[in-house]
């Protein structure tokens, strides 16, 4: 079956939007379990992760498989994953600690685990603002993308923070923490075959 | 004239099973028949012997009003059943209701070893039977955070340690979980050290707020609180409240325990809620208890202070946490 880059598009965007909508119809259900605050917290990080990760495999999908049309949507995969960055923490601040910026200051500086949370969501932050076809005028297309390498960091940054809250069970970041590694490896390993097959036509031409 | 009331939990002389037939029974199982014949013939044979002690989920009897009670709205028994820490059922709060519910607690029996003058192997009604039932409201304070009030039912561990008569030289009390990965899918990965152990100071274990609990808002608890038996200490957080005991030892030097083996800058052996020692990754300072929206200050010993804080007067709670 043959889409339209438009409907795909479009079918992309509402698969992204989907964990939000069903979260609003489980509190919608009242089914969001005994603590709702912190199954909102914890969700909604869960899908921060997640959509980066989907944002972070454009490349690697494009290198593994030829597909080219996740490279075309990323600037939407990559606002998604900011989007739900952003309402995590926005959780934080509104629903969990109801505005209380002496615990929230106290917690940034106190807590490693949110210190690193916030770094991510600050890196994310800046790479939405500069999002637009504008900035990459403005900042000239090689201190643009030099910036917009930050995500890699994001990425790893968001794991570790997973990690890092955890008090047991660290096979579900584990698992998250791995999938980062194969997508970041797809690259790793394309960069470096690529740079080998330049040495060789080098060679040749020489 | 002496005019005994029987409780609704206790066995009339009609029901219990004579004598003869539950040694039969003990040599049944002893001998291994019981592995051959199948499940049916043995859980006849268990259903007949414990008609008495009401099944999961079944109502343990009136047991008067609570003389513990802090006067807090109770949390709902939807939320204190359905949001359980039990590695043991799955490391996700919501996965126990949903994985437990087919946990045999029935025979059930609890090894009793270590210094004390009658050690043994105690079937889970004898152990329970001579002590009366007693309600218990009390705060329930988890080290994540979050807090409940919980209506119990059990009875004063101090009492069924009197009868189990220590010697001098018990000064501490350990505690196991049942370890059985078949029925506990938890157990099957070893995010924890399994079993799960617990312990307490032996004045820890005879203060009257120490509950052995048998129960949950009138009913026996249901597998995802800890059937049929656990520890409850407001006092200490949660996780101090070892569910589905096994085994009692009655020993000399601090036991190790699950958490504190995890990590043991993180969780340790007292475990006594105190707002001013906070957890390494979070403040405990504030809680949230469940159903409300705001959080609360925490309280040292969860507002239990009166009661228990003597029992730490001379040690550094910032060192012994």
């Amino acid at each position: 079956m043959v889409i339209s880059y438009r409907s795909a598009w479009w079918l992309v965007f509402a698969l992204m939007a989907s964990p939000l909508l069903w979260l609003m119809m489980l509190a919608y259900m009242g089914g969001l379990g005994a603590n709702p605050i912190e199954f909102i917290t914890r969700y909604l990080g869960d899908w921060a992760l997640r959509s980066l990760l989907v944002a972070l495999a454009a490349t690697p999908l494009k290198i593994a498989l030829g597909w080219t049309w996740p490279v075309r949507m990323r600037r939407m995969l990559g606002l998604w994953a900011f989007a739900y960055v952003a309402l995590h923490v926005s959780d934080y601040i509104i629903i969990d600690q109801f505005f209380d910026w002496d615990a929230i200051v106290k917690d940034i500086i106190k807590r490693t685990y949110i210190t690193v949370g916030m770094a991510t969501f600050l890196i994310l932050s800046s790479l939405a603002l500069t999002s637009w076809n504008g900035a990459i005028k403005r900042l000239g297309a090689k201190t643009w993308k030099r910036l917009h390498r930050l995500v890699y960091l994001a990425g790893v940054l968001g794991c570790v923070h997973y990690f890092m809250m955890v008090k047991a069970d660290t096979l579900p970041p584990a698992i998250h923490a791995g999938v980062l590694g194969g997508l970041l490896g797809i690259r790793v390993w394309h960069h470096l075959r690529s740079r080998s097959l330049d040495l060789v036509t080098h060679r040749r031409k020489s | 004239m002496l005019i005994k009331i029987r409780k609704s939990w206790e066995m009339r002389e009609s029901d219990v099973t004579p004598e003869a037939l539950f040694k039969n029974r003990r040599q049944f199982l002893k001998t291994g028949a019981a592995a051959l014949a199948g499940g049916l013939v043995g859980g006849m044979l268990s259903r007949h012997a414990f008609a008495a002690w009401p099944g999961v989920g079944e109502m343990l009897g009136a047991v008067g009003k609570s003389k513990f009670d802090p006067g807090e709205e109770l949390t709902p028994w939807d939320a204190v059943t359905s949001y359980n820490n039990f590695y043991e059922f799955g490391t996700d709060k919501a996965d126990p209701v949903n994985t437990a519910q087919d946990f045999q607690t029935d025979p059930w029996t609890v090894e009793v070893a270590g210094a004390c003058a009658k050690p043994g192997r105690y079937a889970f009604e004898d152990l329970m039977k001579p002590h009366p039932l007693e309600e218990r409201i009390y705060r329930h304070r988890c080290v994540e955070a979050w807090s409940m009030v919980v209506p119990w039912l059990g009875v004063p561990l101090a009492d069924v340690i009197k009868r189990l008569e220590p010697l001098g030289n018990a000064k501490y009390v350990a505690f196991e979980t049942l370890f059985d990965p078949a029925q506990m899918p938890g157990q099957r990965r070893d995010v924890l050290a399994w079993p799960y152990r617990e312990g307490l100071r032996m004045d820890e274990a005879m203060h009257p707020l120490t509950l052995l609990s048998v129960g949950v808002y009138g009913k026996t608890l249901p597998p995802q609180n800890g059937a049929p038996l656990r520890l409850v200490m407001p006092w200490k957080y949660g996780f101090k409240g070892i569910k589905s005991i096994v085994k009692i030892t009655f020993v000399e030097g601090q036991p190790p325990t699950s958490w504190n083996m995890a990590a043991r800058h993180e969780y340790g052996f007292y475990a006594n809620v105190n707002p001013a020692v906070d957890h390494p990754r979070w403040s405990q300072a504030k809680e949230r208890r469940i159903g409300e929206f705001r959080k609360r200050d925490t309280l040292p010993f969860n507002g239990y202070g009166d009661e228990v804080a003597a029992l730490y007067a001379d040690m550094d709670l910032s060192k012994f946490f």
